[in-house]
């Protein structure tokens, strides 16, 4: 069952007030707010818990470290990794991304080698691989994406090849809310013996994944848009990959012996955490899973899919407003511009109405290139969102309009 | 409370849908661009400035928010006819009124039309977007061959 006001009680953010006006928080793509789970288990670590991982015999270090690797735990079990080992914490999908984009690159890749990404791509899964490849040699390649805003299958068969190397792919686009066929991606990649990431930063918290069940080497994803807090994320990878690879920093954690002349380093997953970690950061990203889970992702589905076919619906009927990203497989995102508003005064005038959304190119200035704009206007949604907030959003978006008549 | 409407006064609206002095300038001495990479907002800045030290035509091209072209296009009116050694000091008086207490009334002798713009201090985010034109501007008297940024 359910229930919306059960839902919204749990996130203490969103009872308040801008400038006079109800809160309508519709820029989850950005970043989701946090439920009150999440906020009580990271003040509870630094009221009781509070000490350093993997270091100390006394008690408060031992806890730490229980809860630090019970979050681990948690997170495995939700991506159905094969075991912890394959769980490595960083501060977010784009650190996530540099990790294999150094580590794995510097180990695989050569000249003449060739990455391919999607022109739908965040800057995280552009400009790592453009680093990779300056280094090295090889090539970025980029499959092209239709005026839907999907990918072209044919056109992504044709530049895959025994050249691939990697192909990096996002699950979910945050600029036009359209979601890759990834099952297939990885399948096709796998064919030509690449290796796979998925970037899961924008999806994680709406669709299930099973890395087991997708194949996929590298499953990257951010804590803070799964309702968990900012600055921690992590790396799915398969164990092999990673066992093979270098470390990507060197540091306390990472070692198991060191001395001047060798350093030998330590298993996975620690070897690629280096330093002390986000230790809240892991155990509030624990608890924002298990709140999703609580909720469950059929539940979570139904209630997001209503959401955007409620707000696709209003958007079709607005005289002067042009929809970007329009895929058949689309979820929780809806981009779009107006024509007599600038996306940056629309972002300005929505929000003295209380209306909070994204103005600007989300990251991802390819997809405006591609569809001839500066900048869109964004509203996402989450499973905590009403109609009613998105009538807000309507409204706000007339009274704009009048402003500009 | 705040109104809209006294950040986009109906003179900014005017200016935004039928921006003045819009174009390259057939004659040209200096010129420059500004860009402010994260919202995307792009000018050029054409300036004509005679033997007299006047600047005698003024122009600009580019896209972005209402509030960057219509801040362009009330700059390009309030120079016109202007000499460049009294540049600075209204470079100056309109950095100081975008971004002065609130409470503190713009000085519409020194800055005419331009004071339509001093909503822009309520805000925060929006300063840079009604500034860019004038540091190009500053950019193309300069000659300093650098890309204009307010961000």
């Amino acid at each position: 069952m359910f229930e919306i006001e059960k839902i919204r009680g749990d996130f203490p953010i969103l009872t308040q007030q801008v400038y006079g006006k109800q809160l309508a928080y519709l820029d989850n793509a950005a970043t989701t707010q946090k439920p009150q789970s999440v906020i009580d288990a990271i003040s509870h670590y630094y009221e009781c818990d509070n000490s350093n991982v993997h270091r100390g015999v006394h008690a408060l270090s031992e806890r730490a470290t229980a809860e630090y690797e019970g979050a681990r735990k948690i997170i495995a079990a939700f991506f159905n990794a094969r075991s912890e080992r394959e769980v490595i914490f960083t501060r977010g999908t784009t650190e996530a991304i540099n990790l294999i984009a150094t580590s794995w690159g510097s180990a695989n890749i050569k000249a003449g080698d060739e990455i391919l990404i999607t022109h739908m791509e965040h800057h995280s899964n552009i400009v790592p691989w453009q680093m990779l490849c300056e280094r090295t040699g090889a090539v970025l390649k980029v499959a092209p994406i239709n005026d839907d805003g999907e990918l072209i299958i044919e056109a992504f068969d044709e530049l895959l090849s025994e050249r691939t190397k990697l192909v990096g792919a996002v699950h979910m686009s945050n600029a036009l809310g359209t979601i890759n066929p990834i099952a297939d991606i990885i399948r096709k990649a796998h064919a030509v013996g690449a290796k796979t990431l998925i970037d899961g930063a924008q999806a994680a918290a709406h669709l299930a994944v099973d890395v087991q069940a997708l194949d996929v080497d590298f499953y990257v994803t951010s804590a803070h848009k799964m309702y968990g807090p900012t600055g921690i994320g992590v790396v799915i990878g398969k164990e092999n990959i990673l066992a093979a690879m270098p470390p990507y920093q060197g540091g306390g954690d990472m070692i198991r012996m060191v001395t001047f002349e060798k350093s030998e380093y330590n298993d996975l997953p620690y070897k690629f955490e280096a330093g002390t970690p986000h230790i809240s950061g892991a155990i509030g990203f624990g608890k924002a899973i298990e709140y999703i889970e609580n909720i469950g992702f059929d539940a979570i589905g139904k209630r997001e899919k209503e959401l955007l076919a409620y707000a696709t619906a209003k958007a079709e009927a607005f005289e002067g407003l042009r929809q970007i990203g329009t895929a058949k497989e689309k979820a929780c995102v809806l981009s779009f511009v107006l024509d007599s508003v600038h996306p940056h005064d629309l972002g300005t005038i929505v929000d003295r109405e209380g209306v909070a959304i994204r103005a600007g190119h989300h990251c991802a200035m390819p997809v405006m290139q591609f569809f001839k704009v500066p900048a869109t206007a964004r509203a996402s949604f989450s499973v905590y969102n009403t109609e009613s907030e998105i009538d807000a959003l309507f409204a706000a978006l007339k009274t704009a309009q009048d402003i500009f008549a | 409370m705040f109104d809209l409407r006294d950040l986009y006064m109906q003179v900014i609206v005017d200016h935004n849908k039928a921006p003045r002095n819009f174009g390259v300038l057939k004659a040209y001495n200096h010129d420059a661009d500004g860009y402010n990479p994260l919202c995307g907002d792009k000018l050029h800045v054409y300036v004509n400035v005679n033997d007299d030290d006047i600047i005698e035509d003024i122009s600009f091209e580019g896209e972005g928010c209402a509030i960057s072209v219509a801040s362009a296009s009330l700059m390009t009116e309030a120079l016109k006819g202007k000499s460049v050694s009294e540049f600075p000091a209204t470079f100056n008086d309109f950095q100081h009124m975008v971004t002065a207490d609130i409470a503190e009334e713009p000085d519409e002798e020194a800055l005419g039309k331009l004071a339509v713009l001093a909503g822009v201090r309520e805000f925060p985010s929006r300063i840079k977007c009604a500034v860019l034109c004038w540091h190009t501007m500053k950019s193309a008297v300069e000659d300093s061959h650098k890309v204009a940024v307010t961000e």
